[in-house]
């Protein structure tokens, strides 16, 4: 607040220095006291335009970033305790050899559910949702770029995975793994709907995923404040950016080879059927052309949520912002190039899996360079040991373990022998969880404030910490030697006399520590919605643009939008920090910056509340749901889909505005001005 | 205030004596118990190679392994020491000092140079290491997959099905082929020639103590070589996922001697031995008139099928069921009886037997040596 009032402080002595010599200068400052004077009104104003309302149709039609991505990360928390049940269920099943808790077809519905669950609903979305919720605020914008479209997104995602679940609770759940490879997976041998369920539950997250993502590029690279340039964007918008690129190169692979699958169960094609010339090795490369990519999309935004922990808790920018956004890229870059790893036991030449094998192995380059700077960051760094720390310190302990199986996998030999076992199980978790919940965890002690005004618990952050990850590595470490031992993945039971047995029985022991971790800090999180202390708008000190406003944040974000003079925006805050004024509060007006240097462009309206992208969103359904039984299904959506694209373009809700206007904006008495920002770059 | 008390204490926590030594033992238990358990055997370990391409493997294993180990403890070291080096900023002394605001640090720049260099070092470094990975990782997959000049050629033709494995001993004379399943015997430091195929799903072929996996595909032959150099017998296991009962989908290598081996091929050459008591030969009318003639070959005998496994010389392998039941006389009977309770989803039907019948086909089964 002081530094907005001392802005528009300084806007009007350099007006007056200069008021006497015209008299359209004059004007200006008359202009500019007004707006001091109605600051509050301002306020008032942005509130009633910004709002959505109350009340269920205002919950179907909202619009608002904050609204929108809240419900995607509740939704795909309540998908991470479903998914962690499953886990439970199973680890109670393979708790001793031969028990007969599950039967085969029920633990293979759940290990497929498990897994689908983990990837497509809850990774996936969570990492969204949060770049959703963070990153116009980040970026110091209103909202998103695209907002109904945002809200499709999110309920085509809601319906897929209540399609999944809603399968699997009337006994229909996928049970052919989260690959689904074919034949397995074909008409031949899943009859039924169970696979379809699957296929279809892909099609619609892959749609909000890529939603998501161009939300996200579309916002980050022409709504960013003014003097945030390429090379100020905070590491964590950096990360959602990358991600969101490769999202938009990986999902369409998938979504084709979940695609042709549905095709060869719904309408008898065969392109996946050895018997008639299709060929079945084909899905695997589609499927992991996605596949490996997905771990990135998945533990990259974590690298965000790490690098801006690290920075805060040792108060100093992070060591080498070149080399991490440099590392980032070439993360994405590489991570396209390996998916062939997953597929060394398949007849395949060896100059070409040794290819693979170098891409695998180079992959540890840019990750080895990031922990490097984060250990340099911490190293110069004044720190305080606040639980979002512990976290991703406890990512790093995890995190390394994980990486450096994962270059013992990216080896042909040695891949072949502990492929499809437990040592892989064991690997992926230690990158998953340790890569990308532990930060998530971390960010949810960070970022918990700013949602709900109030701090979770120290004290539980520290149990909340210590019981998941001591839980972790009692399920997950033993899994290691388990796979050494010969025991293989996605099996339901094991003889006794194979010698797996302790080792299982300490893993689910230590599932149980983990998910009391879980209830800590669900607990902690109930206890703080009421009685946590309140957090005040920037509890840690921190240096993004997030912490510049009200916790939780207004409907509007800022009163007025602020511009950056440095890297780390409010550490690098000068007392005259100029603010963008001028923009319309009676309507949904954004500033519009260029990609390179975010420089003032031109301002634009952002559409309200609409029904429309439910409606969208319904016919999705109809097509994806109603398809598994009748592909007439699609020219009925079609119809449907087309009535509601029509509502959508011809019902601008700010009816006032029916064309995008298109301002420049005028230097200082104008309306924006936001060039003073480039003095002081 | 109560808050950073809690942080305070748990900062201590981590330095005092006491606690430190109790929070360690916790944070070793999972490693020290998996190491622990290391040490017991197992029936499929890949540690414990019986052939040169587990053997090589093997190596490469423990060569990763140290280097990696190294790695994680170096990594471990310095984010220790950078705990301990950077200041630690305690909210209670600095709000007892007046001070509430925090500065952003600015490091000298001399010093960020300094950083630069060792972090531009541990990189290289960490080229040079995976450089070392890529070479061993190459020059190994390369003698795994040279296939091995032989002498005596044995090849064997696998081919997957949910959820057992057809066995078939080629050979240049039509009259020595024979078909078994679930058990292979090879003979003791020959190389042998496997050739992959699946008649329904993927499927994945892998004897740990002697070779890496190689997958089943349908439409595909994908060969492996094995050379056993300890006589044994040596436990696989189907390694992709193939459905219901891809738990119980497992086979046995017998390594033996190249005698006993020649003595066991001659064996499982001729047919089926015929029944030598009455109770056989109702055994021997039960199964011909019986559902089990739809699906199981007994050579020398009208039954030909070849859904499920051959049963010509049953009672000579050790399991039954992929090797999930050990071949007794009562899980054979339980399994022809009711098949779906002992490994639900296979393709085997239950068989309402009298038990006169059951008892008379389980003699003339068991006499199938």
């Amino acid at each position: 607040m002081n530094a907005e009032s001392s802005v528009i402080e300084k806007q009007r002595e350099q007006t007056k220095a200069s008021a006497n010599q015209s008299q359209h200068q004059a004007a200006a400052e008359a202009r500019l006291d007004r707006r001091e004077l109605d600051e509050e009104r301002d306020r008032r104003e942005l509130e009633r335009t910004w709002a959505d309302g109350r009340g269920l149709w205002a919950w179907l039609t909202s619009t608002n970033h904050k609204t929108i991505a809240t419900r995607y990360i509740i939704t795909a928390f309540v998908f991470f305790l479903l998914g962690g049940i499953e886990a439970m269920l199973m680890r109670v099943q393979l708790a001793r050899a031969e028990n007969s808790f599950l039967s085969a077809d029920l633990y293979n519905q759940i290990f497929t559910v498990h897994g689908t669950t983990m990837m497509f609903l809850f990774a996936v979305p969570i990492m969204e949702g949060m770049g959703l919720y963070l990153v116009p605020l980040m970026v110091g914008t209103r909202n998103v770029a695209f907002p109904r479209m945002n809200a499709y997104g999110y309920f085509t995602y809601l319906f897929g995975g209540l399609l999944l679940y809603g399968g699997f609770l009337l006994h229909t759940g996928p049970d052919t793994g989260w690959f689904s490879y074919v034949p397995l997976a074909g008409p031949a041998f899943s009859p039924g709907k169970r696979v379809d369920v699957w296929a279809q539950m892909i099609t619609f997250t892959e749609i909000a995923a890529l939603v998501g993502a161009i939300e996200i590029i579309a916002t980050v690279f022409k709504q960013r404040a003014p003097g945030m340039s390429l090379n100020r964007i905070p590491l964590f918008v950096w990360s959602q950016v990358v991600t969101a690129f490769m999202i938009i190169f990986a999902m369409p692979a998938v979504m084709l080879a979940s695609g042709f699958l549905a095709m060869d169960r719904l309408v008898d094609t065969h392109i996946f059927n050895p018997g008639e010339g299709g060929d079945a090795i084909l899905y695997q490369h589609m499927f992991w052309f996605f596949g490996h990519p997905e771990v990135y999309i998945i533990f990259i935004p974590a690298l965000g949520f790490v690098s801006t922990i690290v920075s805060t808790f040792a108060r100093r920018k992070v060591f080498g912002y070149t080399a991490m956004v440099l590392s980032l890229i070439a993360t994405a870059f590489l991570g396209f190039g390996l998916w062939v790893h997953h597929m060394f036991a398949t007849p395949l030449p060896q100059l070409g899996q040794s290819l693979f094998t170098g891409a695998s192995m180079m992959i540890a380059i840019p990750s080895g360079i990031q922990i490097f700077c984060w250990i340099a960051t911490l190293w110069g760094g004044k720190v305080r040991l606040k639980t979002p720390l512990i976290f991703v310190l406890g990512f790093f302990a995890i995190f390394t373990l994980g990486g450096l199986t994962g270059v013992m996998l990216a080896s042909v030999p040695l891949d072949l022998q502990v492929h499809d076992t437990y040592f892989v199980v064991a690997h992926f978790h230690y990158v998953l969880i340790g890569g990308a919940v532990f930060p998530l965890f971390g960010a949810f002690y960070y970022w918990f404030p700013k949602w709900t005004g109030r701090m979770l618990s120290e004290r539980a952050g520290r149990w909340n910490f210590w019981l998941m990850f001591v839980g972790f590595n009692f399920v997950f470490f033993p899994m290691h030697e388990l796979g050494l031992k010969g025991m293989t993945r996605r099996v339901y039971t094991y003889l006794p006399e194979m010698g797996w047995g302790d080792l299982n029985l300490l893993a689910s022991i230590g599932a149980g520590i983990l998910a009391i971790g879980v209830v800590v800090f669900l607990a902690n999180v109930f206890w703080a919605r009421r009685a946590g202390e309140v957090a005040g708008d920037d509890p840690w000190h921190s240096p993004t643009l997030e912490w510049a406003t009200s916790s939780p944040p207004a409907d509007y974000n800022f009163v007025h939008l602020p511009t950056v003079q440095g890297g780390y925006a409010l550490w690098e805050k000068t007392v005259d920090a100029p603010v963008v004024v001028g923009l319309k509060t009676d309507c949904r007006e954004v500033l519009a910056t260029n990609v390179l240097d975010a420089e003032p462009d031109h301002k634009y309206q952002l559409p309200g509340p609409s029904i429309w992208p439910l409606m969208l969103a319904l016919a999705t359904a109809v097509a994806f749901v109603i398809g598994i039984f009748t592909p007439w299904a699609f020219p009925v959506a079609a119809a449907l889909a087309f009535a509601s694209l029509a509502g959508w373009f011809f019902s601008n809700p700010n009816s006032d505005n029916r064309r995008v206007k298109m301002t420049k904006p005028r230097p200082l008495a104008g309306h924006a001005q936001a060039q003073a920002s480039e003095g002081q770059a | 205030m109560r808050r950073e008390r809690d942080h305070l204490r748990s900062w201590r926590g981590l330095t005092h004596a006491r606690s430190t030594w109790r929070a360690a033992c916790v944070l070793i238990m999972p490693f020290a118990l998996t190491l622990l358990d290391a040490c017991s055997g197992a029936q499929q370990s890949v540690l414990d190679p019986a052939g040169p391409q587990a053997v090589r493997t093997d190596k490469l294993w423990w060569l990763f392994f140290y280097v990696c180990a190294f790695v994680f403890v170096f990594v471990m070291i310095a984010l220790f020491l950078a705990l301990r080096r950077a200041s630690l900023w305690r909210d209670e002394t600095a709000s007892a000092r007046g001070v509430t605001e925090l500065p952003m640090l600015r490091p000298a720049p001399e010093k960020e140079r300094r950083t630069t260099n060792v972090i531009v070092g541990a990189t290289c470094v960490t080229v040079v290491i995976l450089f070392i990975f890529l070479v061993a990782s190459y020059s190994v997959g390369r003698s795994l997959s040279t296939r091995m000049e032989q002498n005596n050629k044995v090849t064997i033709e696998i081919t997957g099905h949910q959820w057992w494995w057809q066995v078939r001993y080629t050979d240049s004379n039509p009259q020595n082929i024979f078909e078994t399943a679930n058990e292979i015997h090879i003979p003791v430091g020959v190389p042998v020639t496997v050739e992959l195929k699946s008649q329904d799903v993927i499927h994945s072929f892998w004897v740990p103590n002697l070779a890496g996996k190689k997958d089943l595909i349908p439409g595909k032959t994908s060969i492996l070589w094995l050379r056993a150099d300890h006589p044994g017998t040596y436990r696989g296991q189907c390694a992709e996922y193939c459905g219901m009962q891809h738990a119980h989908m497992a086979l046995y290598v017998v390594a033996e001697p190249r005698e006993q081996f020649d003595a066991w091929l001659a064996h499982q050459r001729a047919p089926a031995s015929q029944p030598t008591d009455d109770s056989q030969r109702r055994g021997q009318q039960v199964f011909l008139s019986s559902p089990c003639i739809m699906c199981h070959t007994i050579t020398g005998t009208t039954a030909g099928a070849h859904v499920g496994p051959d049963l010509t010389h049953l009672s000579s392998r050790s399991t039954i069921a992929a090797a999930t039941l050990p071949n007794t006389r009562g899980h054979l009977a339980g399994w022809v009886v009711d098949s779906q309770g002992v490994k639900p989803g296979n393709q085997m039907p239950p068989n309402n037997l009298s038990s006169e019948d059951l008892m008379a086909l389980l003699d003339y089964l068991q006499s199938l040596k």
